[in-house]
């Protein structure tokens, strides 16, 4: 047997670029095959369809395996596994199903296995309204599973950041050894836009680190360098254990105080000291503002809207729109808010994403809009927020 | 290559005994396993399997859910993986995708294989993808402390079963010829050379192979039964076991509360990342 797994004989992805008409779940999968994913296993659930569809045709153009799974949980699972053979590897679901894969991301979390989670979201709770969008399940990818772990969020709010963000998810989780979150909202996933695919040759991309100390020698989970270890995939000589159990350095299962919470600082500060990596924002016109409006995913889009109209009054109005989400953007958001009064949160939700900056300026300062009805918030709404504030 | 016996393993040169050559040197003992217990007997079983095959360590793959056969992988030096419970075999569906010249053996406890990871076993059999799945059964919930199981016989009583037990139990290799494997054993951990020699089918066959192998917990479920010591349990499946052919032979009533022995199916079936090459190929040529 030969070391290669027959992913990585793959030819390259075909270059797709020029100008396209896409839909966000397709240029999500799209972004994905970019990124180098050669495995995708996914459930059938709305809105999230497009992008298992896109891959069943895809994955196999270029060597890649795709799996219809019994269920997301199976999903996941399958996904973690094809990731410790050392394929780049994602599943894409909606709320429900994305419930039923949290056991599985805390897996990956603590297994540090590096892997991505496409959420198009829905309106909730329960099944909800499937075809509606919502951004209500921003806290469910922080806090969803159990225990105390970092987890990276990326929402975009165009066709064109769902193709880039998806690449960006990709990468990483290959760098940081950890699952990463595409949360997309139902519009984004369905809309179509025009936008520019960029050459395959163009796309920056990260593999994960490899080793060359002799097998013996090799620890999957320890401290160096930069605290995330390099990860060997299972086949190719270095023979070692994965669990979800609280592990040392060899992956031996543990109940030794003295690694059990090194272990979980040392996987919170790999994403604390690339902050400046990770954390992915948009900002105009905050040095001189007055009121500050906090947006992301397909709400962002009418913040940017209702911050032209009024500015269009005169009004002194900055915009900081939120790539990503987790960790949240503590200092950014502080340092935006630091001179403002008052700072404007819209979201499809009852305010997830508001908690957070109501964390960090405080609650007087935040104004929420919020909508839990399955329609998407119109600039006019967010406009009267501004208005009604100044006034 | 020649068996030998116990005693000749003992005496042999370090290099020629099995143990040693698969237990992990780096893996602090003693293992997890309540004295007595039928799981260590597996895993041995399974080691002299491989070893009966002549395989490169780097090639097989040891994945297991939770429970105490969860903790079966953690010991030998194959590329192991302690998942979580009941999705054992998802999590090998995607490595045996992407590394298919792999030998990928799952190991599973009844409540593992059978309850929380009921779904995942029979999709798995009927995909027909090349993993040795390896479900100890117990008739119960070891780890947790003896709570009723899917193949707890009926009437039995259980920590959560106190007035006795009123659903009937799977047939657990009966159930997987039914949803489609290709290899289909049931021996006991008494029948230890015959279970070691199923074992090696498993891992030979091209598609979703399945052994079951029957044990037992003297002190949960086996306590609460007063089904007596470890020896006790290991001499009644001995005495209540008989072969497939004998089987054949009784009806049903002298079959009830015995445990039928031997190999249930052996079917030359497509195999699923086989198949996926040619879907590979299809949309290559479509391509080009």
């Amino acid at each position: 047997m030969t070391a290669e797994t027959n992913v990585k004989d793959a030819q390259p992805a075909p270059a797709v670029r020029g100008q396209v008409l896409m839909q966000g779940d397709e240029a999500c999968a799209e972004g994905a095959v970019a990124a180098g994913c050669r495995f995708f296993a996914g459930y059938p659930i709305t809105p999230a369809t497009e992008i298992a569809e896109v891959l069943a045709r895809r994955l196999p153009q270029v060597g890649g395996k795709f799996i219809q799974m019994e269920d997301e949980i199976a999903s996941i699972a399958a996904v973690v596994g094809a990731s410790v053979g050392g394929a780049k590897a994602m599943t894409a679901t909606s709320g429900p199903g994305f419930s039923l894969m949290q056991e599985n991301i805390g897996y990956a979390a603590m297994a540090e296995i590096p892997c991505v989670i496409v959420d198009v979201q829905r309106l909730g709770p329960s099944t909800g309204r499937p075809t509606s969008p919502s951004q209500g399940d921003v806290m469910q990818a922080r806090w969803g599973t159990h225990g105390d772990h970092p987890v990276i969020a990326l929402s975009p709010s165009s066709v064109g950041e769902a193709f880039t963000l998806t690449v960006q998810a990709f990468n990483f989780s290959e760098r940081y050894r950890t699952p990463v979150i595409v949360l997309m909202d139902e519009v984004i996933g369905h809309m179509r836009e025009p936008i520019e695919l960029p050459g395959a040759d163009t796309i920056e991309l990260v593999e994960r680190s490899s080793t060359t100390v002799p097998p013996e020698w090799y620890m999957p989970y320890e401290n160096y360098p930069a605290d995330v270890p390099p990860l060997v995939p299972f086949g190719e000589g270095y023979r070692y254990h994965i669990t979800g159990l609280h592990h040392d350095e060899r992956g031996y299962p543990t109940n030794r105080l003295n690694e059990v919470q090194p272990w979980v600082e040392r996987v919170f500060r790999k994403i604390e000291r690339s902050l400046s990596d990770i954390l992915l924002y948009d900002t105009d016109g905050i040095r001189d503002a007055e009121t500050l409006v906090i947006a992301y995913g397909a709400t962002a889009r009418s913040a940017r809207y209702a911050v032209e109209m009024a500015r269009e009054r005169g009004r002194h109005v900055g915009f900081l729109k939120l790539k990503t989400l987790w960790p949240f953007a503590e200092e950014i958001v502080e340092h935006a808010a630091a001179r403002l009064h008052r700072v404007v949160v819209p979201e499809m939700n009852l305010g997830q994403v508001a908690l957070e900056v109501e964390r960090v300026v405080g609650r007087h300062k935040v104004h929420r809009v919020n909508r839990v009805d399955g329609e998407m918030i119109r600039p006019a709404e967010i406009l009267a927020a501004i208005e009604e504030w100044i006034r | 290559m020649k068996r030998q016996s116990a005693s000749e393993r003992l005496r042999a040169p370090s290099e020629s005994r099995v143990h040693e050559r698969y237990l992990r040197h780096s893996k602090r003992f003693p293992n997890v396993w309540c004295a007595g217990c039928g799981i260590g007997i597996v895993l041995g079983a399974i080691v002299r399997a491989v070893d009966s095959l002549q395989l490169d360590k780097n090639d097989v793959a040891l994945l297991s859910g939770i429970g105490c056969t969860g903790r079966m992988p953690v010991y030998v030096d194959f590329n192991t993986m302690h998942t979580t419970h009941g999705r054992a075999l998802a999590f090998a569906t995607g490595l045996k995708m992407v590394r298919p010249e792999m030998k990928v053996i799952v190991v599973m406890g009844d409540g593992d294989a059978l309850a929380i990871g009921g779904n995942h076993f029979i999709h798995a059999a009927r995909r027909n993808i090349g993993l040795t799945a390896i479900v100890v059964n117990n008739y119960t919930y070891g780890m947790t402390g003896g709570q009723y199981s899917p193949t707890t016989p009926t009437g039995a009583q259980a920590a959560t079963a106190p007035y006795g037990h009123i659903e009937q139990p799977f047939p657990i290799a009966e159930l997987a010829v039914a949803a489609g494997a290709a290899f289909v054993a049931r021996s006991t951990v008494y029948h230890v050379q015959e279970l070691e020699r199923y074992i090696a089918q498993g891992i030979a066959k091209e598609g979703f192979a399945v052994v079951e192998a029957m044990s037992y917990c003297h002190t949960t479920i086996g306590r609460i039964n007063h089904w007596g010591t470890a020896p006790d349990m290991m001499r009644a499946l001995k005495d209540r076991s008989i072969s497939t052919r004998q089987a054949g032979n009784m009806d049903e009533e002298e079959r009830q509360g015995k445990i039928v022995r031997g190999v249930f199916v052996d079917r030359d079936i497509p195999e699923y990342t086989q198949l996926y090459d040619q879907i590979v190929e299809r949309a290559q040529e479509v391509d080009a």
